[in-house]
């Protein structure tokens, strides 16, 4: 029976790697054990194992081929006189089977077709329908059912199986694991089922609410972002009795129209301004990471979360570091009016550069939020408490506020993101900056 | 000289695992001892749908006003023509597997075998009476003698079983044999057995004049076929004049000087006799597992048929059967796809072993009859829940456009998870249709899937999508 030989994860988070060398031809004999290939990522050079015994009868990946997915087949091992022309040739056909767990030499074989194993996530899923149907109603996953049919394709008994055998109860939730389906569901975490999740609460203890359109995009958006994003955080506490006093001050200059004052400024919307001054002042951090390229924005447009029922949404005012405060206090209450309404437009509240989430007003100290791509930037804003502070070498009470960005690494590194930060700083604690 | 695989039997199965085994690089032998295509192509289901065509067609000429025609004079038939077409068509596809085995370079040893131990065949000169007319022996085959071969494959097939008293002697008492090649049609005739064989016959010989009476021991004409469908079916053949005994067995056959008077017998006890120029005994097949040297193997057998593991592996190693001879159901289809299964696993292929129930049969009587998978009963028996879908001709408009507008699809689905369980159809052209739902079952489709298929209009086969919207209580012409 012949054998697939698969490329091989040679760290958990490898996903494709380099076929660098074949060091056996096509019609070699292949003891176990022997070095079939070098595999080459980033970061190190790796031998292939044989794990079967046999001829080495067919290079499906030729060497020198960059970026060949995990899992992909790349030989095939065949017993002595035996016909591998009807082996299966297509990596779509050939079920993994390699554990993504880290072996430095891992080429894991799996028999063809013969009870495959598991197909990686993200990879389509192969099943009869029926099999699908009956998998769904017992709240199996169908990535953890190994395919018997005609290339490893899931039918019927492999369901039962699983159902009699338990073998396929979706296993803990795993990390960074993306989406399964190639559509956009709502990306909850792989691995338990709706099924299972209501299993472990009795019946009638819980009300069930579906979820809306709002929650499923918030839940597949923050999902792929903190999947896909590497973030870190930089933390800094910011003085901010200069920028309470000139607060009042100007909240209490305004002009009042049918006894109400013309403007009220709030802490966030010096935030706010202090935020798109930083990104004008270091422009670096106000880019948007592709794949091919760095988006370097020319103006600042800061996305401003806003909590609403059943969500949040995250308006955006456009070149922020061109309005002035009271146009920034102005337009946040206009959108957090029809954002709790949910009558924003699209256009509103999509893009933009970096964005704010305050839960100050809640009395938080200090937390950290999940860059919004495109953004590359978030600053989570803590309450601004009194503490005792050493000031000019002697204790004093200061009122201090709390504020932490979230970076992708991606497109900006950490002391860029410490520029900021200590940029950001300045503008809070010396706040007639930001009025000229 | 050893071959990698040598089979026994060049029929439907033989054959076509000869072929297989040649393309997989193996060294193949058959040996056959009287016609190469088996019964199927001489004796069975070839030349019985050559003869069958031409009864429709007599039949439409004799109906052509229904048409709008007039066909000029009395339609009429010449029996010895019709038997001459029908033996023109086997002996056609007779030189086509001469020609198939040829082309791929399989031997043919002709003669009758003997397995003398695993691995070692003596063939013989053939001693069993050939049925004539025989189609002529392939050129370039090989002579008796001793051939070895590393693993052998009996597909021997089956022959008509005989009731005890009612033997078949080709005169008056025929099986399809006779009942193929019958040098003047019978103007009545007795047919034993409602089976596909004895049903077929029944109305080939309806069609073309003859007083038929088909006697029955079960309570159903077509016994293994589900209940709805079989009803209908007796009901056409009766509209047609056939008249149909169920629940009723032959107890006594005398035979006269050009008629036979039969003795039947209902389950209640009554009895009646009937003469009729001849008797068709169809009453089932018996496997030939006589005279391999199987016993001395020690190869296990079961009622008739050797017993394998449904990739055709026996109990002896180097010893495969397949086909008729390995057990039921005795078709050719059957056994073709267990040949090529059998020597893919000699080769070490991984191979799938044939679901039964996925297979399925076709009866040319008329009208026809299709089935696929488990009948209503016994998918009630089985204790699943079910969902039945029925669509009747009537409702089709290929169907009435062709002047078929009896006939009925039903469909059964398990009502838990929507898996199509069977397929039953009896009407114009099912035999052509059924074939849509044996691909929808083998990749497990369910009832969404096959309401989400377009049918094309105007076709027969849109009943097999009514068939299907009307169990789930949806059905649109109906």
């Amino acid at each position: 029976m012949a054998v697939n030989v698969l490329m091989p994860a040679l760290s958990p988070t490898m996903e494709k790697g380099n076929l660098a060398k074949w060091l056996k031809k096509e019609g070699d004999k292949i003891k176990s054990g022997d070095i079939l290939a070098e595999i080459e990522t980033d970061k190190a050079t790796m031998e292939v194992e044989a794990i079967d015994e046999g001829i080495l009868a067919k290079i499906v990946v030729p060497a020198g081929t960059n970026d060949v997915p995990v899992n992909d087949l790349i030989a095939i091992i065949a017993q002595e006189g035996e016909d591998v022309s009807s082996a299966p040739a297509a990596k779509a056909a050939t079920p993994a089977a390699a554990p993504v767990a880290a072996a430095p030499s891992a080429a894991v074989s799996a028999p063809v077709a013969a009870a495959a194993a598991p197909v990686a996530h993200g990879e389509r899923v192969f099943a009869s329908p029926l099999a699908k149907r009956q998998a769904k109603e017992a709240g199996l996953d169908l990535t953890k059912i190994a395919g018997s049919g005609p290339h490893g394709r899931i039918i019927e008994k492999d369901v039962k199986a699983a159902i009699s055998g338990g073998g396929a109860k979706a296993a803990p939730v795993q990390s960074a694991a993306p989406a399964a389906a190639p559509a956009p569901k709502p990306a909850a975490p792989m691995g338990m089922s709706d099924e299972q999740t209501k299993k472990l609460f009795a019946a009638g203890s819980y009300d069930e609410v579906p979820h809306d359109g709002m929650r499923k995009t918030i839940a597949r958006r923050l999902s792929e972002a903190k999947s896909t994003i590497p973030h870190f955080y930089l933390t800094v506490d910011c003085d901010l009795d200069a920028l309470l006093a000139l607060r009042e001050q100007i909240n209490k200059a305004a002009p009042v129209k049918d006894g109400k004052p013309a403007y009220k400024l709030s802490v966030n919307d010096f935030v706010i301004k202090a935020l798109a001054l930083t990104l004008k002042a270091v422009p670096a951090a106000n880019v948007s990471w592709t794949e091919n390229s760095m988006l370097v924005h020319k103006h600042a447009d800061v996305g401003v979360a806003v909590s609403i029922p059943g969500g949040l949404i995250t308006p955006i005012i456009r070149a922020a570091e061109t309005k002035t405060l009271t146009t920034i206090s102005s337009e946040m209450k206009d959108y957090a009016a029809r954002a709790k309404a949910r009558k924003l437009k699209p256009e509103e509240y999509q893009g933009g550069t970096t964005a704010v989430s305050n839960l100050g007003m809640f009395g938080v100290k200090n937390f950290q939020a999940i860059v919004n791509p495109p953004h590359s930037t978030i600053l989570a804003v803590g309450a601004g408490e009194q503490r005792v502070v050493v000031k000019n070498g002697a204790p004093a009470v200061a009122t201090v506020m709390c504020v932490t960005v979230s970076t992708d690494h991606r497109s900006v590194d950490g002391a860029l993101a410490a520029e900021m930060m200590q940029a950001f700083k300045g503008f809070i604690e010396n706040p007639m900056g930001m009025l000229v | 000289m050893a071959y990698d695989i040598l089979i026994i039997g060049g029929g439907p199965g033989g054959y076509v695992a000869a072929i297989r085994a040649a393309q997989l690089g193996f060294k193949v032998a058959i040996v056959e001892r009287e016609h190469l295509g088996g019964i199927c192509l001489n004796w069975g289901c070839i030349p019985t749908k050559a003869l069958l065509r031409s009864a429709e067609i007599y039949h439409y000429a004799a109906h052509a006003k229904d048409y709008g025609l007039t066909l000029e004079g009395k339609v009429n038939f010449n029996s010895a023509d019709v038997v001459k077409r029908s033996r023109g068509i086997s002996a056609q596809l007779n030189g086509g597997v001469a020609f198939l085995l040829k082309k791929n370079k399989v031997d043919v040893i002709w003669g009758e075998a003997h397995i003398d131990a695993p691995g070692k065949v003596t063939v013989t000169t053939t001693k069993k009476a050939i049925v004539q007319p025989q189609n002529p022996i392939p050129k370039g085959i090989l002579p008796v003698g001793t051939y070895e071969a590393k693993n052998i494959i009996i597909a021997t097939g089956a022959r008509p079983r005989a009731l005890p008293g009612i033997e078949p002697d080709g005169k008056l008492i025929w099986t399809y044999f006779e009942a193929m090649v019958p040098a003047e049609f019978p103007k009545s005739l007795i047919v034993m057995g409602s089976g596909a064989i004895g049903i077929e016959f029944a109305s080939f010989y309806k069609t073309m004049g003859a007083d038929v009476t088909v006697v029955e021991v079960l309570p159903q004409v077509l016994p293994v076929e589900d209940a709805d469908i079989a009803a209908l079916a007796r009901k056409r053949f009766e509209k047609q004049g056939m008249k149909i005994l169920t629940s009723t067995k032959v107890t006594k056959v005398e035979k006269g000087a050009n008629s036979v008077t039969c003795t039947v017998e209902d389950d209640k006890g009554n009895t009646q006799t009937l003469t009729a120029e001849r008797l068709i005994s169809a009453v089932g097949v018996v496997g030939n597992i006589e005279n391999l040297g199987l016993e001395k193997l020690g190869v296990k057998t079961d009622r008739g048929c050797v017993v394998t593991d449904g990739l055709g592996k026996t109990n002896v190693p180097g010893i495969f059967a397949i086909g008729d001879v390995a057990g039921p159901p005795m078709l050719a289809h059957k056994a073709e796809h267990e040949g090529v299964l059998c020597v893919e696993s000699i080769k070490g292929l991984h191979v799938h072993a044939m679901d039964k129930l996925m297979i399925p049969g076709c009866t040319y009587c008329h009208p026809q009859v299709a089935s696929v998978g488990l009948t209503e009963a016994k998918a009630k028996a089985a204790g699943l829940e079910v969902k039945v879908g029925k669509f009747n001709f009537a409702g089709n408009g290929k169907a009435i456009a062709l002047g078929e507008p009896d006939g009925m699809v039903k469909t059964i689905f398990d009502a838990k998870t929507g898996k199509l369980l069977g397929a039953h159809m009896v009407g114009a052209e099912v035999t052509e249709l059924i074939q849509g739902y044996v691909v929808a079952m083998n990749l497990e489709t369910t009832e969404e899937d096959l309401m989400h298929t377009v049918f094309p209009h105007p076709t027969l086969s849109e009943m097999m999508h009514e068939s299907v919207l009307d169990a789930y209580g949806r059905v649109i012409h109906q």
